[in-house]
């Protein structure tokens, strides 16, 4: 069934009339490992039904009690987003009836959520930092998986029956809900894919949740309005369900600006609905309307006593917290003193906290990003890898530079060497000795192939006698073949000149 | 006092999925007056000093160690189910989203 196209306006004439308001509620499931309310492993990837309990499965007569590492996670997350902390709060049913949830419930925070009115300073690309208001960072539990089954194009519309995994119903999540976020313009985008990447940075800093998108441990919904220029009165909004990688982020907000824009200029209305988001054709359609709080029949969970935080506790955890990833990068990049350019693209690249260690383990921070964006980012762009997963260490990198430190080998040797690193052939030191890289700067070697050299070029010998001293090079190629590349090119021009009795 | 309509009724069914017939929501709804009318005349007798009260016994912060136990086997899991294949529930299709 092909789904209806919508008209867009070009993202320019767009931003020409109206300023766009935005709203995230991302949701981060925790890493703990029990689910949120029964005892069952919180894992990925096992036989389905197999991490389940009878609390998991909403049978009667069962009796959910709260995960106290979970409730510390989420005060870490609170106060890593500069919330304030519940003094007391309580859970709530929300019931809606799908088969995702077994309860007909979800347990969540209704009124008393455990986290309230936060920021996040969020760093665009070129540096400008946009503050992003926290409205509240609320605990509940994930839903069961479903797969849709029969039909021709595997959509739920067609589906003759579906499947239901509950292996991931009671998973830990804390859902951050910000809020409307005005005066982004024309880099509402940029800000959106910016807010979702610092939220799965700081996650996985407080390794609260393993953080992987594509996993769906980092969701995202996204919510657009547009207002006409010059207007403060907020639009009916949208809201695009599950997006799930910080680039598909931008799309969906960027789409979501043109085909409102296209309504809004047309003289229709905005729907106020849930949309879908298409990753393959960067699209959005119509989901169900937005439904109503009330029909959710919010009601404070019976069966689960409150949670009273204390200020002691509160330091505690706030003692434990690691160093913002935002304050650590801005403390490196001084540290290491790149420049903005140099940090940024260390920052693109990811290697952020490879550098990090290998200045750790004593290798200058030049060195370090010269190497890893250098010949390490060569190594994994070949091998299509993530560099993470190459094989080379910071401790190598430190094992390279201590061996071009010695003289005993130069740049060009240590290229090899990494990749004989990434092939898994041991330790740089290890694999300089096995393959017998190391340069040679032992005069007599050295010597011997020069007056070889002399002897069979005596043309070139003449041209250097008679002052043209730029001729060398044409001996230092031949030596060089002679100790295969090893030689050290400087001493090889000094000892040519000491044989031949030429002064420089 | 409340007036609890039948389309207050018929609402609450579609939420609810169930399925009700003209008759049933009017009854319904004549029984639901009732019992909202009830339970705002406790309001009326409560002052404003009385908090809402949601946990009787003053009891917070019982919780768990994060160490798995308890599990189903799958076999366990599914015995109850009306419907299983390939070691997951089986639901009838769902035509009206999520």
């Amino acid at each position: 069934m092909a789904a209806v196209t919508d008209e867009v306006l070009s993202f320019d004439e767009a931003m020409a009339a109206f300023d766009p308001v935005l709203g995230f509620e991302v949701h981060v499931e925790l890493n703990t490992k029990t689910k949120m309310f029964s005892p069952a492993p919180n894992a990925f990837g096992d036989v389905p039904n197999t991490n389940v309990s009878p609390v998991c499965l909403g049978l009667p007569g069962v009796l959910p009690v709260v995960n106290g590492e979970a409730v510390e996670y989420s005060i870490k997350l609170g106060l890593a987003l500069n919330c304030q902390i519940a003094e007391t709060c309580r859970f709530a049913r929300k019931n809606y009836f799908y088969p995702d949830t077994p309860k007909n419930f979800q347990t969540s925070q209704y009124d008393e959520p455990i986290a309230f009115d936060g920021w996040l300073d969020v760093e665009l690309e070129d540096g400008t930092v946009f503050r992003v208001e926290i409205e509240r960072a609320h605990m509940e539990e994930d839903a069961g998986k479903l797969t849709h089954v029969g039909g021709a194009s595997g959509r739920i519309q067609d589906a003759a029956y579906s499947l239901v995994d509950y292996n991931r119903a009671g998973v830990p999540l804390v859902e951050i809900v910000t809020k409307p976020i005005v005066g982004a313009g024309e880099r509402a985008p940029e800000l959106a894919r910016a807010y979702v990447t610092a939220i799965r940075d700081i996650v996985k800093n407080l390794d609260i949740s393993d953080a992987r998108m594509e996993r769906g441990n980092v969701r995202c919904d996204a919510n657009v309005s547009l207002m006409p220029k010059g207007s403060t009165t907020f639009g009916t909004r949208t809201e695009t369900k599950n997006v799930n990688s910080t680039r598909a982020v931008a799309h969906a907000v960027t789409f979501e600006i043109q085909r409102q824009a296209a309504v809004l200029q047309s003289g229709g209305s905005i729907v106020q609905e849930t949309r879908h988001w298409h990753e393959d054709t960067r699209t959005t359609t119509s989901g169900r309307p937005k439904s109503d709080a009330d029909d959710y029949r919010y009601f404070p969970e019976p069966d689960l006593v409150p949670v009273h935080t204390t200020p002691e506790w509160i330091e505690r955890l706030r003692a434990e917290l690691p160093e913002p990833p935002a304050e650590r990068r801005k403390r490196l990049k001084a540290e290491w003193g790149y420049s903005d350019e140099e940090f940024r693209d260390v920052v693109n690249a990811g290697v952020t906290e490879e550098i990090a260690a290998t200045v750790e383990a004593g290798a200058t921070a030049s060195a370090a990003r010269k190497w890893w964006m250098g010949e390490i980012a060569r190594l994994a762009n070949v091998a299509e890898k993530d560099i993470a997963d190459l094989g080379v260490t910071p401790e190598h990198v430190v094992e390279i530079e201590t061996l071009i430190g010695e003289k005993t080998i130069n740049d060009k040797i240590a290229k090899q060497v990494l990749g004989f690193v990434a092939a898994g052939e041991g330790t740089p030191r290890q694999i300089v000795e096995a393959k017998g890289l190391a340069v040679v700067s032992d005069d007599g070697a050295l010597t011997t192939a020069v007056q070889e050299a002399i002897e069979q070029n005596p043309g070139v010998v003449e041209k250097i006698k008679g002052g043209k001293l730029q001729a060398v090079g044409a001996l230092i190629g031949p030596v060089m073949k002679a100790t295969r590349g090893q030689a050290d090119a400087a001493r090889v021009r000094e000892i040519v000149l000491e044989q031949l009795g030429v002064q420089e | 006092m409340s007036a609890i309509t039948r389309e207050d009724v018929a609402h609450l069914a579609r939420l609810a999925h169930i399925q009700m017939d003209g008759e049933e929501l009017d009854r319904m709804a004549g029984e639901l007056d009732v019992i909202v009318d009830a339970i705002a005349s406790v309001s009326e007798v409560a002052s404003q000093d009385v908090p809402a009260t949601s946990h009787p016994i003053p009891l917070n912060n019982v919780f768990r160690e994060d160490t798995p136990h308890g599990m189903l086997t799958q076999e366990q899991a599914l015995a109850m189910a009306p419907d299983a294949e390939d070691g997951q529930f089986k639901v009838p299709a769902i035509l009206d989203g999520e």
